[in-house]
């Protein structure tokens, strides 16, 4: 259940600090959220109160010059892109738009970006992860403490690396209010080689061949039942390629000379290239019901075929392979028995899962990520008391 | 010099027993003892990098299997002996700084390359094998591992994990966190931990971003699988001297701001442009103030291109000299004097303090006059190396080893350089790790909630703290590490 009754939304980093002071002399755990557009992931957190960074806003710094932004963690995901597209920079993570995925319109902050962890399809790049690009952050703490770790530069190994531990923490160790990252030049020109391949094999085989050249691919995804809006039926590997315009046609050139043997390639350029890479970015392909369950895996990329052919023999998967076909996205019906599927695919291809979208019912009875072996699992409850010992902040988001 | 916990005299006594143990637990291979405990074989085990520091150990063990590390943790943990893990003995912050009652862990028994995948493009290795032992691993087939120390040769991955190594090329490429996919993890009680593993990001928190740079804080590594990348075409170099530090730095923001991430690019003051020239007659303009090396990667076209339009750039401030390479050859020469730099520093003066700290890259014309202020009032010669692009600043500070007062405000300069770091919105090490050389300097960048916080989480893992005891965090407020009288 999620019974978020009560909404707190302090306007700046001393409200977080005395609202969480405040709930631990109450007791009362807090639901940690900036708009809520990612409330439907994992578990349902069984809190009494909502906490909502919403209300720090703004950009604290931006010195294109030095690829570095910071900004409270209730600033919107897309007014970040739009001030960098201003100076023909970007978020290098290229971080989803989940809205579509959920069905809503609740804009995405930094703060629940960070949290999530999430990164889209240039994850397969060089330093292309989330996590690696916070260079720093500012949280309050369990203990209604505010900690800083990190910086505002590129290289910093001082300390404990405590941004890694919260980036993807889902709230559960500390309330992040500002967040500094690491930026990345806006490619000045971008395409996209589609090939159409036999199958999910002859696909990873073909988003190797494109990601073991030197030719600097940046997106690798492979969608099974292809693309009718540019005439493909069948499975189809996309491969992305970005960097100055003068430099893509010969690159393309010789990409398209070493796909030839898995099947007829398509050149789709500019804006619809563009439009491509958001709906792999979003999970569109998924076209996931309201009522389906959606879930990510992550194993490595060859054994991507073999966990999809389970899903759906399983329960009819409909599917969307991403970095190399390494992320498996599912989507299906929010059962005991497909979640059961996803489980054993996961742990058969010695991978990882996320139960990312579904109904409570479902999401509150089963696991919704893998489980930690003991000795790991009795060291994140050392953690998890070391950055909340009242256990105040998203109880239950996690783990049961 | 720095404070050591006093060592347990209930350890110290029983040293016979303790090496009978360790000598069960890891028997003698064919290449080697198991368990070293002579006083003199323990000497080449008493410092690291940081070679002012010294303290032989109580015994060295050299483990050939994670099951021996883990047997080895396991007593370790029930007979309350600290442990001091080991890679190469590369850190130059004293990272791997033995203490007297401790037991040094060496992984250079666990030096096999276990798996190889281009396909999926990583490598599983064991933490003994050396940096630059990845590469030549997958190069066969066109590809590397990224992050490149300047230790490359000798030090390990093992150590590179416990320090987040960086190196010259991470502007493009990302620091070792941003190169791996898991770990074998060996808890202080001897469990062993599969970390991440052939894929992109395991679900749940991310131990693997916390374990690497902790600095042996957390527990050991025996097994890293690292992602390799496809090699670009081919890189070449340009050289380009200002008249001014300033005018330098501004051209760095200019190449940063158009857009181009050059793969590496590299800066240096007018004594380490001396230095190095003197060293190696690599053709560097001594009547430069300040030079930069930057490195672009691509095909011969795609380089020639990206090399016109930085030398388009460059040339709007004023330069002395801007030379391209043409061929590979001159791309080396045009690195040589930057590769020798050490050595260079080291034939002006046999000792010097190497520095670590990183700056905001807008700040470095006012961080650069303020250490040359620093040079004058202490008396010592100062010769800056700098990443610029990701503002990772080397000071390399001349001073005598046999005068212990020159040491000593060698020592103190340099605590002053980075406290300046940190003052202008840095810290205080980019990429060397805090290890004991700037334990105590740790309350300059973080607050006491802080510094409370993260020890928290080392007591998390190692909740009796003997696990590289004394690096990294300031002994003050531990009783677990009462400084020896």
């Amino acid at each position: 259940m999620s019974v978020a009754t009560e909404a707190l939304a302090p306007a700046d980093e001393a409200g977080i600090v005395e609202a969480v002071r405040e709930a631990a002399a109450s007791r009362t755990p807090l639901a940690i959220e900036g708009h809520g557009s990612k409330r439907g992931m994992l578990r349902p957190v069984q809190a009494g109160r909502t906490l909502s960074t919403a209300g720090l806003t703004g950009i604290t710094l931006h010195k294109p010059a030095e690829l570095v932004l910071s900004a409270r963690a209730g600033t919107p995901v897309a007014e970040i892109e739009a001030a960098l597209a201003r100076h023909n920079q970007m978020l290098a993570a290229e971080p989803p738009d989940f809205s579509v995925l959920s069905g809503h319109d609740r804009p995405a902050t930094l703060g629940g970006m960070v949290a999530a962890s999430l990164s889209g399809p240039r994850r397969i790049a060089a330093s292309g992860a989330l996590r690696d690009q916070v260079l720093g952050l500012r949280a309050v703490t369990g203990r209604a403490e505010v900690i800083r770790s990190g910086g505002r530069v590129h290289k910093n190994v001082t300390g404990l690396d405590l941004c890694k531990l919260l980036a993807g923490s889902h709230g559960t160790l500390g309330v992040l209010t500002e967040i500094t990252l690491k930026l990345a030049p806006r490619p000045e020109a971008g395409l996209t080689l589609a090939v159409g391949v036999a199958d999910l094999a002859a696909g990873v085989a073909a988003l190797s061949t494109g990601l073991g050249s030197p030719f600097g691919v940046t997106g690798a995804a492979l969608l099974p039942r292809g693309m009718a809006e540019l005439g493909l039926s069948g499975p189809t590997a996309l491969l992305r390629l970005e960097d100055m315009a003068q430099f893509l046609p010969h690159r393309a050139g010789r990409l398209r000379q070493d796909l030839a043997g898995f099947g007829a390639v398509t050149l789709v350029e500019g804006e619809a290239s563009q439009a491509l890479w958001r709906a792999v970015r979003d999970a569109r392909p998924l076209q996931a019901a309201p009522e389906d369950a959606v879930w990510r895996l992550s194993v490595k990329p060859s054994a991507g075929p073999a966990v999809a052919r389970r899903l759906e023999e399983a329960f009819g998967a409909r599917m969307l392979l991403d970095w190399g076909g390494g992320l498996v996205w599912a989507a299906g019906p929010a059962t005991d028995a497909a979640h059961a599927a996803v489980m054993a695919a996961a742990q058969a291809a010695g991978g990882t899962f996320l139960l990312f979208r579904a109904p409570d019912s479902l999401r509150s009875a089963v696991p919704v990520l893998p489980e930690e072996p003991p000795a790991l699992a009795g060291i994140a409850a050392r953690v998890k008391a070391a950055m909340d010992p009242e256990g105040l902040l998203n109880p239950g988001r996690l783990r049961g | 010099m720095i404070d050591l916990p006093k060592p347990n005299p209930a350890v110290l006594a029983r040293r016979g027993e303790i090496l009978a143990a360790l000598h069960a637990l890891v028997p003698d291979g064919p290449f080697g003892q198991g368990v070293i405990g002579d006083p003199h074989r323990l000497r080449a085990y008493e410092t690291d990098g940081l070679s002012a520091y010294r303290q032989p150990p109580l015994a060295v063990v050299l483990p050939a299997t994670t099951e021996e590390v883990a047997a080895v943790l396991r007593y370790c943990h029930q007979n309350g002996i600290r442990v001091i893990p080991r890679g190469a003995g590369t850190s130059l912050s004293g990272g791997a700084l033995p203490l007297a009652d401790a037991v040094v862990v060496g992984m250079m028994r666990m030096n096999r390359i276990l798996e190889v995948n281009t396909a999926d493009r990583y490598a599983v290795v064991e933490a003994g094998v050396t940096n630059i032992g990845i590469t030549q691993a997958v190069s066969a087939e066109g590809f590397f591992y990224a992050p490149d120390p300047s230790s490359q040769l000798a030090c390990m991955i093992g150590g590179n994990v416990m320090m987040n190594s960086g190196g010259a090329h991470c502007l493009k490429y990302g620091v070792t966190a941003g190169n791996l996919l898991g770990v074998k993890f060996v808890t202080i009680e001897g469990e062993v931990v599969e970390i991440g593993g052939q894929y992109l990001d395991a679900a749940g928190y991310d131990w693997l971003g916390l374990i690497t740079g902790s600095e042996g804080q957390l527990g050991m590594v025996t097994e890293v699988t690292v992602r390799i990348l496809r090699a670009a075409e081919g890189a070449r170099a340009m050289l380009a001297a200002f008249r001014a530090n300033e005018v330098a730095g501004q051209a760095v923001d200019a190449i940063i701001a158009s857009g181009i991430i050059p793969v590496a690019l590299e800066f240096m003051d007018r004594p380490a442009i001396h230095a190095c020239e003197a060293f190696a007659q690599a053709g560097y303009p001594l009547d430069a103030e300040a030079m930069l090396i930057i490195e672009v990667e691509g095909s011969t076209e795609e380089q020639d291109t990206l090399l016109a339009r930085l030398k388009e750039i460059c040339a709007r401030f004023d330069p002395i000299s801007l030379r391209v390479a043409e061929t590979p050859e001159e791309s080396l020469a045009i690195w040589k004097g930057r590769k020798g730099a050490f050595g260079a520093v080291g034939r002006i003066s046999p000792d010097y303090l190497c520095m670590d700290g990183t700056i905001p890259t807008g700040e470095l014309p006012h961080v650069l006059r303020r250490i040359g202020e620093m040079s004058d009032s202490y008396g010592l010669l100062v010769a800056n190396i700098f990443h610029a692009g990701d503002g990772n600043l080397h000071p390399l500070i001349m001073f005598d080893a046999n005068d212990p007062e020159s040491f000593r405000k060698a020592e103190t300069f340099g605590a002053d350089i980075l406290k300046l770091c940190v003052e202008v919105g840095g810290c205080l090490t980019g990429e060397h790790g805090v290890g004991v050389e700037k334990r105590d300097l740790m309350p300059v960048q973080f607050t006491a909630a802080e510094l409370a916080q993260q020890r928290r989480i080392k007591s998390a893992f190692d909740p009796q703290w003997l696990l590289n005891p004394a690096k990294v965090f300031p002994l003050e407020g531990n009783p677990a590490l009462a400084p020896a009288a």
